[in-house]
């Protein structure tokens, strides 16, 4: 039965199914990294249960009623990713074990409204939570940290390491000012966005103490990351075979997360060790001798991560961009001029522009100062793919940073030509 | 003589990408060999009308409104002598609004603006969202705007100001008027982000050579290639088109 009519026909059903999860729930959301976080800590707690998870981005309520639905007979366990908006009434359902929150960061104002109205969202569903559920708290973020105000279990998580910090903080930047005086905090380090090690000057707000802290962290490019991961049992050495602070954090949700259901550290480290991309993050594949790198990109801290990440390995490359407009990726592309274009694409070959709005990324690149010669607009996004894979030399890298449908709808074409799974098989 | 482009509190008013329009007005007056700086006004710095040739106020969170619309009204008086001055002002959704007399969010509260533009907005029942294609007359010529509207705010103007242009497809000021923005002398406000400069060139040009003009500098523009503009603003009109409300 989908989930939908499910929810219609018994509203309380949502709890009940849930109930029956022996060892609890799992409820992941944040702005970004709540479909990685998601498959890490599947790919945890799968080692030695049945896990029940949606899959295939289906994280509001009728995604979630659908995946309990059609949960494996003997699952044990529920690891939910829920979109932002669709938190309060989830949680509300299902009496979740574990609430784990990332970040907040601006996206889609047209869909999900401000990040402020967002926040408050969250701090009604903390305040209805019952006491049993404890917090995984992504304290990087100032917003997220003061989620933990007044309950008794909390974990908190985030990346303690000064030598991976910015210069500065990105113009994207939102959350900045202390969420209880109002005053600018001051920032020992920055890592993405708003997140890093901040302090109000007033004293009315810092970062809390990290139980899960990523320190000694050490970047390969896109070949992935590895950090000293200090956890309540000790120090544990991390490679995680994806790349970007990003993914640190995603990572760091999902041990923490696991730890709660029970999961030690070092089993979780173990497993994450073999960890494949989610759908476009980070996806790798061969194409007639070059490689493709798939990048999911939807809002401006996450495009900024992405272009961070690729930016060391960028000569020779030919890049990819895709915008679509359509309600999945936000009807409104304004946030497009929040990126920081400006230098990222320099030592790239070649950028070639597809999706619906083609041409705003095209103008957007030419006010980055990319001269209109690297500039080439081709529709529709295989086409752009072909063109951009012909164009590498051999051995070469396409990178390929599109938002979810443009995403979908290559995927589709690529999966036809058997190039990779498909993204529904994998669903299944 | 340096072309100084001054954007009133860009860490609270820039949610729809404003920033963009700053960038648009910066790189087309570098790309014609014309000295330009970016100084942003913080908030709770005091504006130096002499040391302003563009003035651009962006949106913020409706959070956010509140506090600057206390910072700006401390700047009025300053601002009305830049305007005096020849300066022009444009300004975007948030801070659009606040050039006007006030808002009343729903619950009846209302925040006072400047008062710079006879206007008036009051918070409607819903927020109209989505794209928007205008058309504007212009000194005798029409020129197309097109962007994107998201907004709670319904905007009437004063009798003696001028709407900026007609709505062919969107919301415009009020949902009901056909009214688009406003135009006062060189002060120019609209719901249009996307954000407002990047598909509409005209536009940065008509701001940028007021700027020139004010700074004593040659108004009249070289023209620039804007071919990927115009491929894009066509593709933004058709999907307004498209989905007319």
């Amino acid at each position: 039965m989908p989930g939908h009519v499910l929810l219609r026909l018994a509203p309380e059903a949502l709890g009940e199914l849930a109930g029956g999860l022996p060892d609890g729930t799992a409820l992941i959301s944040a702005t970004n990294g709540k479909t990685t976080t998601a498959a890490m800590l599947a790919t945890i707690v799968g080692g030695d249960r049945a896990v029940c998870r949606n899959v295939g981005g289906a994280n509001l309520v009728s995604g979630v009623a659908s995946a309990l639905v059609a949960r494996p007979p003997d699952a044990a366990v529920g690891v939910l990713e829920v979109d932002e908006a669709a938190l309060p009434a989830v949680a509300r359902a299902v009496a979740p074990r574990v609430v784990a929150l990332g970040n907040l960061f601006r996206d889609q104002l047209d869909r999900h409204g401000e990040l402020e109205m967002v926040a408050d969202r969250w701090r009604r569903m903390v305040d209805g939570l019952p006491a049993a559920t404890t917090l995984v708290l992504g304290a990087d973020d100032p917003v997220v940290d003061a989620l933990g105000d007044g309950r008794d279990l909390v974990v908190r998580y985030g990346i303690d390491d000064p030598a991976v910090a910015r210069p500065t903080r990105d113009d994207a930047a939102d959350s900045t000012h202390c969420v209880r005086c109002g005053a600018p905090y001051a920032y020992r380090a920055v890592y993405l966005g708003h997140l890093g090690d901040y302090a109000c000057p007033q004293g009315d707000h810092a970062r809390g103490g990290l139980d899960f802290a990523a320190r000694d962290v050490r970047m390969d490019g896109v070949a992935g990351t590895a950090f000293r991961l200090d956890a309540p049992d000790g120090a544990h050495e991390l490679r995680l075979p994806l790349p970007g602070l990003y993914n640190v954090e995603n990572a760091l949700a999902a041990i923490a997360t696991a730890h709660v259901l029970g999961v030690p550290v070092a089993r979780a480290v173990e497993r994450l060790g073999g960890f494949t991309a989610a759908f476009g993050r980070f996806e790798r594949l061969q194409v007639d001798g070059r490689e493709a790198v798939l990048l999911l990109f939807k809002n401006p801290t996450g495009a900024n991560e992405a272009l961070r990440a690729i930016a060391g390995d960028l000569a020779d490359s030919r890049v990819v961009l895709a915008l679509n407009d359509r309600i999945a990726d936000g009807r409104d592309v304004s946030w497009i001029w929040d990126i920081d274009l400006e230098g990222a694409l320099d030592a790239a070959a070649g950028v070639v522009c597809t999706g619906t709005r083609a041409a705003d990324l095209a103008v957007r690149l030419r006010y980055a100062d990319l001269v209109a010669d690297r500039i080439d607009i081709r529709t529709p996004p295989e086409a752009a793919f072909d063109a951009a894979v012909r164009d590498a030399p051999p051995g070469g890298r396409v990178y390929v940073l599109a938002t979810y449908t443009a995403m979908l709808d290559l995927h589709r074409v690529l999966a036809e030509r058997g190039l990779t799974r498909s993204f529904w098989e994998e669903a299944r | 003589m340096t072309l100084r482009i001054v954007p009133l509190y860009p860490e609270l008013l820039s949610i729809y990408a404003d920033r963009g329009n700053v960038r648009v007005l910066e790189q087309r007056a570098r790309w014609r060999g014309i000295p330009v700086e970016v100084s942003p006004l913080p908030l709770g710095a005091d504006l130096d009308p002499a040391a302003a040739d563009a003035i651009l106020i962006g949106g913020g969170q409706d959070r956010d409104q509140a506090l600057v619309a206390e910072a700006l009204l401390a700047q009025t008086p300053a601002l009305r002598s830049a305007i005096a001055d020849g300066v022009p002002v444009l300004a975007v959704c948030g801070g659009y609004q606040l050039l006007g007399h006030g808002y009343v969010d729903q619950g009846g509260q209302r925040t006072p603006g400047s008062g710079l533009v006879d206007l008036e907005t009051q918070a409607g029942p819903d927020r109209l969202i989505g794209n928007v294609l205008v058309e504007v007359d212009l000194d005798g010529h029409r020129e197309r705007m097109v962007g994107f509207e998201n907004h709670a705010g319904r905007t009437t103007l004063g009798s003696g100001v001028e709407p900026l242009g007609r709505v062919l497809a969107g919301a415009g000021n009020d949902g009901v008027s056909g009214h688009e923005g406003c135009r006062v002398g060189r002060v120019i406000g609209t719901y249009v982000h996307g954000p407002l400069l990047p598909k509409n060139p005209w536009l940065a040009d008509l701001v940028l050579g007021w700027a020139c003009e004010r700074r004593g500098l040659d108004g009249a523009l070289e023209p620039l290639d804007d071919r990927l503009e115009s491929v894009a603003a066509d593709a933004a009109a058709a999907i307004a088109l498209a989905e007319r409300r």
